[in-house]
């Protein structure tokens, strides 16, 4: 998949469509299951402790890549399930919606899995994902200090976030 | 033109009463089939544990690169899902209304036993009927 433009350092973000603040949480994850950052605005329900729910997390969405992986209607030859899949290989996912949230994920080629919880309604946010890696890769990546595989901690990158994921929809 | 990939049934254990392919390349043996069955429930049960607020009843619709999928689940914990084209319209109500073939034809049929696989014949005609383009387009209310 064509992954990002030429020589832009960073995407302009998309145009937010209102004000206010409708995210509950997100989670950025490495390749391996490190939670690299977890942030929440709004979560009145905690079903578990934060190592557990990273955990359950993490775990979802790779039993959830698996599955679409295999179920892939326009694939005909697939691998078994539960094998683990590559960034890239086979059908991904990149939303699923329940009654009470939208959960929108993103994964790139180098295995960093970007999601973000929302309301139900909340429209097609894979731009704006691809706008919070691109924070990422200018805050977190360049930073000489920081260590790849740790959990974040840039006082840039979290106030960059918090701010443009206040202002989508 | 409604392209619907396949339909899937389970019980409420996760167990899968009923399958019906209508692709052409991503078709599925039946041990695949009830793998994939089972982990839908379990992937449904553990978003429900996710969830930031209260009353979550699981997932209703996946997006995916190539595939939507769309789930209905019963106040009994049945659950209907069927896997189409991205942006297919009226999944909802074409849900809702293999439910209704499904009480009608299975679960009034006296021989039917509850929670094992679907072999009803008036239920499988009825629903190749129901999950023809032109069919799906009139549903679209």
């Amino acid at each position: 998949m064509q992954f990002f433009g030429g020589s832009e350092i960073s995407p302009s973000p998309p145009v937010p469509t209102a004000s206010g603040n409708n995210a509950h949480m997100m989670y950025v994850f490495n390749r391996n299951g490190v939670c690299l950052l977890y942030k929440e605005w709004n979560r009145p329900l905690h079903t578990l402790n934060p190592q557990q729910d990273h955990k359950l997390m993490f775990g979802l969405l790779f039993s959830l890549k698996s599955l679409t992986a295999k179920m892939d209607p326009t694939n005909a030859d697939k691998g078994n399930l539960g094998v683990p899949q590559l960034p890239g290989q086979g059908c991904s996912f990149h939303s699923f919606r329940t009654n009470t949230y939208k959960l929108s994920f993103m994964e790139t080629p180098s295995g960093i899995k970007i999601i973000l919880v929302t309301h139900p309604k909340t429209g097609d946010l894979r731009e704006s994902l691809k706008y919070i890696y691109g924070l990422y890769v200018e805050y977190v990546v360049k930073n000489p200090i920081y260590s790849p595989g740790s959990p974040i901690k840039s006082e840039l990158f979290n106030t960059a976030v918090d701010q443009y994921v206040r202002s989508i929809s | 033109m409604a392209a619907i990939y396949s339909l899937y049934i389970i019980n409420k254990s996760g167990g899968l009463i009923f399958y019906k392919d209508c692709g052409t390349k991503g078709r599925m043996d039946t041990n695949d089939s009830l793998r994939v069955a089972s982990l839908w429930h379990s992937m449904h049960a553990i978003s429900q544990q996710l969830s930031p607020v209260n009353g979550c009843s699981g997932i209703e619709l996946l997006q995916a690169d190539t595939f939507d999928l769309h789930c209905f689940q019963s106040l009994p914990g049945t659950k209907f899902f069927v896997v189409c084209e991205p942006g297919t319209p009226h999944m909802e109500s074409l849900l809702r209304y293999i439910y209704e073939l499904y009480t009608d034809y299975v679960l009034k049929n006296p021989f039917y036993e509850i929670e094992m696989p679907i072999r009803c014949e008036l239920f499988d005609l009825n629903l190749s009927q129901a999950v023809q383009s032109d069919r799906v387009a009139l549903l679209g209310r």
